[in-house]
């Protein structure tokens, strides 16, 4: 019988929950890096017990670890993210050019085609790739050159935070950017180019339909359809048939279509969940009720699910990588909740229930399913 | 034997307890010290100094025999009771937060 293997980033430490394949009793491990901010934790598909996870403080800065026994004992590796070339300036809040700076690593994700290669995102905005299981990192530079100049931090700061492979082409590569917009490779990392058509941000930029600036806040794909992309903006909820060429709004009937996080089932790709949130000024669920939304129709149609969910007085948040699906026959969709509830669903969302109600606000959560 | 006092944080990281000892030639300095820490814990580089500039990280602080350190130069030599190992040099997480 297979385990599930649940890793949660949190302001204050990791926590690895696991179950067999029923995911009806779990066991917590941690805290892991007790009083460190974990910002992301995730493993490698080709050696599921290569973990890796971002470590950061406000007072002593990154550190990287990497687990290769499935996060029961973990060493640091590289963590010098150093910028090529001419540092360069992006936006400011005060709309001054800021030199950038590194602050920190939002998230690591593991090659689908190397065990060795891993890539991050990092603040201020660029992407890392090592080669060597997390020891060195060198910047794949060009994405800097794609109108770097123009983007700015958004609320959280300007921050690389989703990085998506696609798994038929290594040389195809998408992120996302607080807030710059979405991007897209052809050739590996070395040439970048906003793929920001159709977006609309009427009310945070001067230009809605600019090429660069809108505050994405995570994209997603599923595997079988690497052309097709789901993105939660700012706001909207968004959609693309054809690799980020051109985008369309999906929201439909969401009560809300600021969000953070998005995801895809994991074996019907035109099953999507989001976690609405009131506005970009109330960041809570609507009515104080926790509803993750499903659409099977790859968007439009959304249908509230709120089985085992508080239904009233609920004001938490999910963050952009707090939500994640497995990869079991049944499909588990597992959120965490800046209140610390963990919530795991076996049944592709239909009922859920809470895995643990009381951590530290939850950053990440990723899913392993280990045979 | 040179003695550095680290905080939680980076004790943990380190793997070691609340004091380490430490062979440092004279003039014991600041910038000394933290050589010779960050060669005998590795981990510890970039956590309490910057590697590129090797500028103190803002919420680190320096204390000794009873003052701040922390913004003396790097190259100014530590009082003589540092130097001798009677009081520690004291790496300190900076007061932040509510």
């Amino acid at each position: 019988m297979s385990t599930v293997r649940v890793l949660v980033g949190t302001r204050k430490g990791a926590f690895i929950l696991t179950s067999d394949e029923r995911r009806a009793d779990w066991q917590v491990s941690g805290p892991h890096f007790a009083g460190w901010e974990i910002y992301h934790m995730k493993g490698s598909s080709l050696d599921p017990n290569r973990v890796y996870a971002s470590q950061t403080s406000g007072w002593f800065g990154q550190i990287i670890q990497r687990s290769d026994d499935g996060g029961q004992t973990w060493t640091p590796v590289g963590k010098d993210f150093v910028y090529e070339g001419d540092l360069g300036t992006h936006q400011w809040y005060d709309g001054t050019q800021h030199p950038w700076e590194f602050k920190r690593v939002w998230l690591l994700e593991p090659s689908l085609s190397d065990p060795d290669t891993v890539y991050t995102g990092v603040e201020d905005a660029a992407i890392f790739r090592s080669s060597d299981g997390g020891q060195s990192w060198r910047e794949l530079p060009g994405l800097r050159g794609a109108s770097g100049h123009l983007w700015q931090p958004g609320a959280g700061g300007m921050c690389l935070h989703s990085i998506v492979q696609d798994p038929g082409d290594p040389q195809r590569l998408y992120v996302a950017i607080s807030a710059a917009g979405a991007f897209r490779t052809d050739d590996g990392g070395a040439t970048w180019r906003p793929i920001t058509r159709g977006l609309k941000s009427e009310w945070e930029l001067p230009d809605p339909n600019a090429e660069v600036g809108h505050c994405v806040h995570s994209i997603a794909m599923h595997p079988a359809r690497p052309g097709v992309l789901f993105m939660q903006k700012h706001w909207d909820v968004m959609r693309s048939d054809n690799g980020g060429d051109e985008w369309y709004e999906i929201s439909g009937n969401l009560p809300s279509d600021f969000g953070f996080p998005i995801a895809v089932h994991a074996h019907e790709p035109e099953t999507v969940y989001v976690v609405p949130i009131k506005s970009d000024s109330e960041h809570y669920p609507p009515e104080g009720k926790l509803r993750v939304y499903r659409s099977r129709t790859g968007g439009n149609a959304w249908e509230a699910l709120t089985a085992g969910l508080p239904q009233s007085d609920c004001y938490v948040n999910v963050l952009r990588s707090a939500l994640a699906v497995d990869t079991l026959p049944s499909c588990g969709v597992y959120f965490g909740t800046t209140g610390g509830q963990v919530y795991a669903s076996a049944d592709s969302g239909d009922t859920w229930a809470p895995i643990v109600r009381d951590l530290p606000a939850v950053l990440s959560v990723e899913v392993q399913v280990v045979p | 034997m040179i003695r550095v006092v680290l905080p939680h944080h980076l004790r943990t990281l380190a793997g070691v307890r609340k004091e380490v000892e430490l062979e440092v030639a004279e003039p014991v300095t600041p910038a000394a010290i933290l050589d010779a820490l960050e060669a005998r814990y590795p981990t510890l580089r970039g956590t309490i100094r910057d590697t590129a500039t090797g500028q103190r990280r803002s919420l680190v602080r320096f204390f000794a025999c009873g003052q701040d350190w922390s913004h003396e130069p790097a190259d100014a030599p530590l009082p003589a009771a540092v130097a001798s190992g009677a009081e520690p040099f004291m790496v300190v997480g900076a007061m932040a937060g509510g």
